[in-house]
């Protein structure tokens, strides 16, 4: 992995990417906003830090990324244009648009992107799958994946996991973007995932729990030890806050694909400004 | 347009009312109740909801489960899971051990527009008629919609509807729906070509009829809701003495009503019967309307058509 940049600089970029993927939203007519804003330090970290840019994209050595919680799309364009492998006013005026191929889940047909994706349940077998390839093809990628903790549902996150488990796949490490909503509510009311680390302990993964999932250097930290631990993957379980950039939407289910009106936008970019003032003030 | 309520409102309202008088109606869901519109349904019979999380695999498993102790089962997740990410379960679990399982997807056809080929629904048709003992029913209007579930209710077999996310403009009216379960509906009657759709193209195609009428064709029109058990009888008799006959779906070009349709006439009654479908290809990016006529699924579309196969 990259060294990690500025990290004051990186939180405060954190909060103009979300004000990207609000702005992304708000041109297309929709979005998953609630997931979006619990995810951005995560995939602005690892960005920051896996071996692959614009100009490595298709190199058969750059370590790969999928959303598995695909239908937070919007923060992953303002990510990707972000590191230069999109650009953020095209995104803008395509996204959603007839003829778009800026669709409301990740299609590889898009530069940055390694696989579709938007039915849950379905990254960590394809995150397997590449770790796996590495391997057999002695590659030293690293295989990163961030899954949503409702998603934890799917059966197939299992299968997953059992296998990257069986093939000792330390170049593979999953990240769960543990915000404890889903589209109907708490996690643990809808369907409680249980003991989450336990789970993929006794699979065989070894496990690494961030206290805040939405802090920059927590979360660097973490992806420092998966790399470190040899013979078996790694699960980061990261503790987010959905909706996290304004107290409208933080922590609310409703806000889980809710599209702001322009009372709510006005506020929304409001205080994500405050929080990113905050930062560099801190 | 007109109407607002969408047929999984509809849906909502009549599971609600058979929920109140019968105990045994149950509605599960996979994270899916907002999506299926049946919220209200989960806060006023919290004991006939049953919410498995998103996982579709399971869902179809415990419908199946519950269905075998007594229960009548709506299964609810969006169609291009429940029909596809289920298919092993819908196959074993509902048709192959004959549980009153119905299997409802929800937001199905290109209803999720911009979210892709991921949320898209194109292959149900044919995967769910592939299946012996299950039917398969596309309704066009909530007030069809309303008929199709009341039947539903009545039997005792496994069946997949689909149903769109939003609302369509209506079909039939308050107290003139003609409806007779596992009878295609009769739009119109024509003489020169025969248009059989199914779904939220039905009005479409009821409108197609209109244009080519104005243009001195005579269309018939029939709503093939009930794709399987396909109406053989009523599509015969519709058929006969037309010189084509023109099928329209929001489907892929293959195992759908066309392919259906195609098969019956070629063996009794053979003559060119020609299907408008999606393209065999993720679809363009688009709400629903702006998919369809891109695709020339519109009234204009299908009467354009019609008009070249008569040439």
């Amino acid at each position: 992995m990259r060294k990690l940049g500025n990290v004051k600089a990186l939180s405060a970029t954190a909060f103009d990417l979300r004000r990207d993927a609000l702005d992304i939203i708000m041109a297309g007519g929709g979005g998953h906003i609630g997931g979006d804003m619990s995810e951005p330090e995560i995939l602005l970290t690892l960005y920051e830090r896996m071996n692959v840019t614009p100009e490595t994209q298709d190199s058969p050595d750059r370590d790969r990324f999928v959303l598995s919680k695909g239908h937070c799309v919007e923060t992953l364009y303002a990510v990707l244009s972000y590191e230069g492998f999109m650009n953020l006013d095209e995104v803008k005026a395509k996204f959603s648009k007839f003829g778009s191929e800026y669709i409301g889940h990740p299609h590889n047909t898009l530069p940055g992107i390694e696989m579709n994706s938007g039915s849950l349940g379905h990254g960590l077998s394809v995150s397997v799958g590449m770790a796996l390839a590495g391997k057999m093809d002695k590659k030293n990628y690293r295989v990163y994946t961030l899954i949503g903790d409702g998603e934890l549902a799917e059966g197939s996150v299992w299968e997953g996991a059992a296998a990257g488990a069986h093939y000792r796949l330390d170049n593979l490490c999953a990240i769960i973007d543990h915000n404890h909503l889903q589209i109907s509510g708490n996690v643990d009311d809808v369907l409680s995932p249980g003991d989450i680390g336990g789970r993929f302990a006794a699979s065989g993964w070894n496990v690494i729990t961030v206290m805040n999932g939405n802090d920059i250097q927590q979360i660097s930290d973490a992806l420092d030890i998966a790399e470190r631990t040899k013979g078996k993957p790694s699960v980061i379980i990261a503790e987010t806050l959905k909706g996290k950039g304004s107290p409208l939407m933080e922590n609310k289910a409703g806000w889980h694909h809710k599209l702001p009106n322009q009372e709510e936008y006005k506020q929304i970019a409001a205080d994500i400004a405050a929080y990113k003032e905050a930062i560099l003030n801190g | 347009m007109a109407n607002k309520i969408a047929n999984r409102a509809v849906m909502c309202e009549v599971l609600k009312e058979a929920a109140s008088t019968d105990k045994s109606v149950v509605v599960l869901c996979s994270d899916s109740r907002g999506s299926a519109s049946l919220a209200s349904f989960a806060d006023t019979y919290p004991e006939q909801f049953v919410e498995v999380g998103i996982a579709e695999q399971n869902l179809v498993s415990i419908a199946a489960v519950l269905a075998s102790c007594g229960k009548k089962a709506f299964a609810v997740s969006p169609a291009s899971f429940i029909s596809t990410r289920s298919y092993e379960q819908c196959k074993v679990d509902c048709a192959y051990s004959d549980t009153n399982v119905k299997l409802i997807g929800i937001s199905g056809g290109v209803s999720y527009g911009a979210l892709g080929m991921t949320h898209h629904s194109a292959q149900d048709i044919a995967a769910m008629s592939a299946i012996p003992n299950m039917r398969v029913y596309l309704p066009s209007d909530r007030f069809q919609t309303r008929c199709v579930f009341e039947a539903l209710l009545k039997d005792n077999k496994t069946a997949y509807v689909r149903i769109g996310r939003n609302p369509v403009e209506d079909v039939y009216s308050e107290g003139n729906v003609p409806f007779t379960m596992d009878k295609a509906t009769v739009l119109a009657e024509g003489s020169d070509i025969l248009i059989v759709a199914c779904g939220e193209l039905v009005k479409a195609s009821k409108d197609a009829a209109e244009l080519l009428k104005a243009k001195g064709i005579s269309a018939g029109v029939l709503d093939m809701y009930c794709i399987k058990p396909l109406d053989s009888e009523t599509l015969l008799k519709a058929a006969k003495g037309v010189k084509a006959v023109l099928t329209v779906e929001e489907h892929s070009p293959f195992g759908g009503l066309g392919s259906m349709v195609a098969q019956l006439i070629s063996a009794n009654d053979p003559k060119k019967v020609i299907s408008l479908s999606l393209p065999d290809e993720p679809v363009i990016t688009g709400k629903s309307q702006e998919v369809f006529a891109h695709y020339g699924m519109n009234a204009e579309g299908i009467a354009n058509k019609a008009q070249e196969i008569l040439g």
